[in-house]
């Protein structure tokens, strides 16, 4: 079964207005991001630093769960997950 | 005299004071806003008419609260929230609603609550996005152990760049002024800790819970003594 990643609007545009995505064979967090880079290029950029790391404003949630409270990019993905990023926003 | 601190009086502060105002007979309300009025404000920001236009929006928003509520006391402070003016403009409040439109005070307004023990609740909106999370003093997570810091200027857009869905300010700001309510009335927040969301395109809300993170430079300073009584 494959990772469901849901897309958050803003980053729409760089998956063709999809809202959700799946990714196949991800053991980790990071290679499911890797796999998305991919195919929709430019997601990376808006997901990681230059470093590879967790941008500080983004958030990726699997399942209900902060990836920052364990072990971040490195974390462990089964099938059937889903990956929920969730970009800060700031309008009002 | 119950005091409510509204920080940003646009597409969230405007239904959110209105709201509350309706809802707590006598409340005090400060009205905290830089900006004036311009003719692209109106569809959402539902305090001003089009006469208004120019106009500094805390002091046209706190005579229009008092119009329209009587016996609401709005005061306005047309002042920019920054570190240095925080103390000033939360002195004596018992819970501030931030809907303002920039990540830098976003996370200005998480700290100085978080460090001076008030109740935040802090509403968002971009484009068809939503997004409401409560702050307790003393207990629980913050925005920062959500998100990290905010973004350099230019990398995420901000409202007024990317637009937002004009009805959707209703919703989340009227939900910030029942979360609002029920602080007040000492009631159970529905948000603290989680980060309940509006995907207004698809007609779905979630949450996602946020507990507090170990490394939270905010959360380690913050007091930990019992909560502020309200």
């Amino acid at each position: 079964m494959p990772i469901v990643v849901k897309i958050p609007a803003p980053l729409r545009p760089l998956t063709q207005g999809q809202s959700e995505v799946t990714v196949e064979n991800a053991a980790t967090v990071a290679a499911a991001v890797e796999d998305l880079s991919r195919r929709y290029p430019g997601l990376r950029e808006r997901l990681l630093d230059d470093k590879g790391a967790l941008r500080r404003y983004v958030n990726i949630f699997r399942n209900d769960e902060d990836i920052r409270h364990g072990k971040s990019l490195q974390t462990s993905l089964s099938e059937g997950d889903k990956l929920t990023i969730v970009p800060a926003i700031a309008g009002g | 005299m119950t005091t409510v601190v509204i920080l940003g009086v646009g597409g969230l502060g405007c239904p959110a004071a209105l709201a509350l105002a309706e809802e707590v007979p006598g409340i005090r309300l400060i009205l905290v806003d830089p900006d004036r009025v311009e003719r692209s404000n109106l569809a959402r920001q539902i305090l001003f008419t089009d006469g208004d236009v120019g106009e500094p929006k805390a002091i046209v928003a706190a005579r229009r609260l008092g119009e329209l509520v009587p016996g609401a006391q709005a005061e306005p402070r047309v002042a920019a929230f920054r570190p240095e003016t925080a103390a000033a403009l939360l002195a004596g409040c018992q819970l501030v609603l931030d809907g303002t439109d920039e990540f830098e005070t976003r996370f200005a307004v998480n700290d100085a609550a978080r460090a001076s023990g008030i109740p935040l609740v802090h509403g968002a909106v971009l484009g068809w996005r939503g997004q409401i999370l409560t702050v307790l003093p003393g207990t629980g997570s913050c925005l920062r152990c959500l998100f990290e810091g905010p973004p350099p200027r230019g990398a995420v857009p901000t409202c007024a760049e990317a637009g937002v869905v004009a009805p959707l300010c209703g919703v989340v700001g009227a939900a910030m002024a029942s979360e609002a309510g029920r602080l007040l009335r000492g009631e159970s927040p529905r948000w603290a800790g989680r980060l309940h969301q509006w995907d207004a395109l698809h007609s779905k809300e979630r949450d996602v819970r946020v507990p507090p993170r170990p490394d939270c430079p905010t959360c380690a300073v913050a007091p930990r003594a019992a909560l502020r009584h309200l």
